[in-house]
């Protein structure tokens, strides 16, 4: 059982060492290589799209094959690649970084990051299986009941079991930095990566419960003939409508704050500068989760909620420009007389303040509801969001994977390269949206599969094509870079940026499985750069005398758990059609819950790891 | 002090549900838990507030004629008594009586069987009279908020009673004292959740 | 994570005395639950006896959620020390619950 007993492993045992996992930091890799994976499929349907609209009138793709792509792409970079993208820098750096030697439920962990890849994997298998979702990500009743053929079902489906794991995530980290944290280690103590990753899984714990609604109102009224927005039976589509953008708004936060906690830690590691205003970025953050909340009717102007619900929800919009302002001017003044090393992660967080703030700016305008009235659905509206989503988020997961590579991998990803692909990514993000605004206010409507010659439009799309390419070239460096990281595999040791501030640079790299031998003592906000001031050559003071470690058991049960809900999916899905159907539903739940039952009535009391041993351990900083 | 120490009265401590690492975890997470519940049952709340009534046109069914109170009175005191008993029974889990705690559980299920009896009876009538889940949008929400809350009582009471069989020899220990009283925690909110449904389903429905 | 918690033994007088205060709690508890049933038997007689409903209306909701106060202070111990998260969360819960229940009363586009 023990992690110690399976160092020396070969392929198979690695396989299975992998699935039956609790351990953080290796959940932290099965997150970035799954992510990935669905972040280049992604990225290669956004090219199928700028391929297709490179020029009028072509026919590369046909309309439904194009309305399949494009669904496709939005649900997966949002579901499958950014958000678990996110959680692989969660999990490899929280528990770091509050101190602790892991989540607070390990099996959890497990299961979430199970239930998300099988979920992911149902939803993708739909191009296999007569047709992929073709209704848009956000899939409105009116439009995707009617959608014939398994496509939409799949989309339910498929994120209904992504999205319990996304929700016992959320509920994991928030019970881990509640409960979890070292001594002295205060909240107002915690690094800022911490603190998003809190208000973003508080915001998953309150707006996943209405997506997961929803869908099951549309798997209801799809595959078992129920009425919710049917509305020769009552029903009334504006509740999907509602129920999507409740969860759907407090989404973009969720994707958002993590990549501002990120952009806090480059910030401050490579200004060699406390964060400015560390308060008010606690304050700022709190906001705009509260506010995320209430602004989701924004995105529904033009539905006919009536003028004062429009106002108010326009008000409320413009509001949360207010903590994201604070935000940028705390970064800038994080800069001002800092010592600043242009290190990759520096580069794209330079690239970040710019790209957002245009994004942040268009939301200011789209959240004023008369002038919604003309940029609703429009191509204007495709490039605030893309600008909001890769100039914040995706540019803070490339950052992050250059900035926390050493710790997933103890290696250092090529810095010239890096740079590369960075003004590669760069260019080309702003080459592919900037134009699109001008799209937009020339008429352009989104979601459409072509448009025709001489009306203004083809320059602008031929130019957002080429950057498009621009961008998957960055990718590709990016990736070749990891490849010959790799290869090298030159081992990075401890703290290689040598400006590390906070506890995740202070544990020995390879971290050990157990994370910290004894734990540390905080004594205040940035505790590695206080003891590295201190000339504590140890980087940490230690709040308990060594003693045994009590550590989980790996369990191959989160797995089982996933996959009998996924096996139970296709149940659901057939069971109109065949005679097996019923059975297979019936029967993947059953696994389920026996999975279930065998994990609460086994005695699961983990096991200790001996003082002796730890004594013994190599590559402790003892 | 290891979960399988045996323990008296005495060294028994006074919130044995929050005395380990995990059991606190437990207890914070199962916290987290009930308000994704809320929201959830806030969003069932919501679209039977927006479809009641709402079906085919023609639709002979409303809330008025449906519902009869003293029915739903029957249940509210059912529920409302097991979760007094629930309550009894984290009394002498924390005293360490395992034998009153595990009877008072009993009486918990026996009630809550109870309750679960008339619910299923009140949902195959209204089918029977054609008030069905796939006859109006109105029975479809209907069906779905309650339906939800029986399938939370359900829950429950597996709970329950695999506490009590798997526990029955070996009594109360560190580690099984957190699960005990989730379960009743989970007790507790289906009840609030069940206050909320007699006053707006019902009562609301027929006044 | 660690399961290393140090207990103390209670001393006898300890012992007796936190008896007696689980003894007087439970007490506590029992009459939280008879206000509960006074509420929930005044809601049903007000209804039944057939009152104005913009009067009952208001009344029966005010009354069930003092009841699901009552849940939470006593039932499910809001009020012992160490609460304070799962309050913060139950608050928060409550207001999205609360603002998702008035958005579906109000504007979903009903065309009356």
């Amino acid at each position: 059982m023990s992690s110690l007993a399976t160092e020396k492993k070969g392929f198979g045992a690695m396989i299975w060492e992998y699935l039956t996992t609790v351990d953080h930091k290796k959940i932290a890799h099965l997150y970035l290589v799954a992510g990935t994976m669905f972040f280049v499929i992604g990225g290669i349907e956004a090219m199928l799209i700028r391929i297709q609209l490179a020029k009028p009138d072509n026919d590369f793709l046909s309309a439904g094959l194009y309305n399949e792509i494009m669904t496709m792409h939005g649900t997966t970079m949002i579901f499958l690649a950014a958000m678990p993208l996110l959680f692989a820098f969660m999990n490899a750096v929280v528990p770091l970084q509050i101190g602790a030697r892991d989540v607070a439920f390990p099996f959890l962990n497990s299961l979430g990051f199970w239930l998300f890849l099988l979920g992911g994997i149902f939803l993708n298998l739909s191009w296999f299986m007569g047709g992929a979702p073709d209704a848009g990500w956000t899939s409105y009743a009116s439009l995707s009941l009617l959608s014939p053929g398994h496509g939409i079902d799949f989309y339910a489906l498929g994120l209904q079991i992504s999205g319990a794991g996304t929700l016992i995530s959320g509920i994991n980290f928030l019970v881990t930095i509640i409960n979890m944290r070292a001594p002295g280690m205060t909240y107002m103590r915690m690094p800022l990566f911490t603190w998003t990753t809190f208000v973003a899984s508080a915001l998953i714990l309150f707006a996943f419960p209405p997506l997961t609604i929803g869908l099951f109102f549309m798997i209801f009224d799809r595959m078992f003939e129920s009425n919710f927005f049917v509305h020769t039976m009552g029903g009334n589509t504006i509740i999907w409508e509602h129920l999507f953008w409740i969860f759907g708004h407090p989404e973009v936060y969720i994707l958002v704050l993590p990549a501002f906690g990120l952009f806090s830690e480059i910030f401050a590691t490579f200004c060699r500068k406390r964060l400015f205003g560390y308060s008010s970025m606690v304050f700022a953050t709190i906001l705009i989760g509260f506010l995320g909340f209430m602004v989701w009717a924004h995105h529904m102007f033009t539905t006919g909620l009536g003028p004062t619900a429009n106002a108010i929800f326009s008000v409320a919009t413009m509001a949360i420009a207010v903590p994201t302002g604070m935000k940028i001017f705390n970064w800038l003044m994080t800069m001002w007389g800092g010592s600043i090393r242009i290190t990759t992660p520096m580069l794209y967080a330079l690239g970040f303040i710019p790209s957002f703030v245009a994004g942040g700016v268009t939301g200011i305008m789209q959240a004023s509801a008369p002038l919604d009235y003309q940029l609703h659905d429009s191509y204007f509206i495709v490039a605030h969001f893309h600008y909001v989503i890769v100039g914040g988020v995706v540019l803070a997961l490339f950052a992050s994977a250059h900035y926390y590579w050493p710790i997933m991998f103890n290696q250092m990803l090529n810095e010239t390269l890096g740079k590369i692909t960075f003004w590669f990514f760069f260019i080309g993000f702003h080459l592919t949206f900037f134009f699109q605004h001008f799209l937009g206010l020339m008429g352009m409507p989104r979601r459409i599969f072509t448009f025709l010659p001489n009306q203004g439009l083809d320059f602008f799309n031929l130019l957002s094509t080429i950057g498009a390419f621009m961008m998957a070239i960055g990718v590709t460096l990016l990736v070749i870079n990891v490849i010959i990281t790799a290869i090298k595999g030159e081992k990075a040791g401890q703290d290689p940026w040598g400006d590390g501030r906070t506890l995740e640079w202070a544990v020995p790299v390879p971290t050990p499985f157990y994370n910290f031998k004894q734990t540390p003592l905080v004594r205040g906000l940035d505790p590695y750069w206080i003891e590295k001031m201190e000339g504590n050559k140890e980087g940490m003071v230690y709040a308990e005398p060594l003693s045994d470690i009590h550590m989980p058991n790996n369990s191959i049960l989160p797995f089982i758990i996933s996959l009998g809900l996924f096996i139970s999916a296709f149940g659901a899905m057939y069971h109109q059609e065949t005679t097996w159907g019923l059975y297979v539903l019936i029967g993947g739940i059953g696994l389920s819950v026996l999975a279930m039952i065998i994990r609460s009535l086994k005695d699961d009391h983990g096991y200790h790891i001996h003082k002796e041993d730890l004594m013994d351990d190599k590559g402790g900083n003892v | 002090m290891d979960y399988n120490t045996k323990h008296t009265p005495h060294t028994w401590p006074k919130h044995p549900e929050t005395a380990s690492m995990e059991g606190k975890n437990k207890v914070t997470g199962f916290w987290l838990f009930l308000g994704g519940e809320t929201v959830l049952f806030a969003t069932l709340f919501a679209t039977y507030l927006a479809l009641k009534d709402r079906g085919p046109s023609g639709m002979k069914f409303s809330t008025h004629e449906l519902f009869e109170l003293p029915l739903a009175f029957i249940m509210t005191m059912l529920l409302l008594t097991s979760s007094l008993t629930s309550v009894y029974a984290m009394y002498h889990m924390k005293n360490f009586n395992f034998k009153a705690m595990q009877a008072w559980i009993s009486v918990t299920v026996l009630l809550g069987l109870g309750f679960l009896g008339l619910e299923i009876y009140e949902f195959v009538e209204y089918v029977h009279k054609g008030f069905g889940f796939r006859q109006s949008a109105f029975g479809s929400s209907f069906f779905t908020l309650v339906g939800t809350h029986g399938v939370h009582v359900i829950i429950g009471l597996v709970w329950f009673i695999l506490l009590m069989l798997r526990n029955a020899k070996r009594g109360l220990n560190l580690y099984n004292a957190p699960k005990y009283y989730l379960a009743a925690l989970y007790w507790h909110f289906i009840d609030v959740v069940w206050v909320f449904i007699f006053t707006v389903v019902y009562l609301m429905g027929v006044m | 994570m660690s399961e290393e918690t140090t207990l103390t033994p209670r001393t006898e007088k300890e012992f007796e005395y936190d008896r007696k205060r689980a003894a007087r709690g439970m007490r506590k508890q029992v009459a939280a639950f008879a206000m509960m049933i006074l509420f929930t038997f005044v809601a049903f007689a007000a209804v039944q006896a057939g009152f104005p409903a913009n009067f009952i209306g208001p009344v029966i909701l005010l009354l069930a959620g003092v009841q699901v106060a009552l849940q939470f202070y006593f039932f499910m111990h809001w009020d012992e020390k160490g609460s304070g998260t799962a309050q913060f969360f139950m608050y928060s819960a409550i207001l999205v619950a609360f603002t998702m229940v008035l958005t579906f009363v109000t504007i979903i586009w009903w065309g009356e």
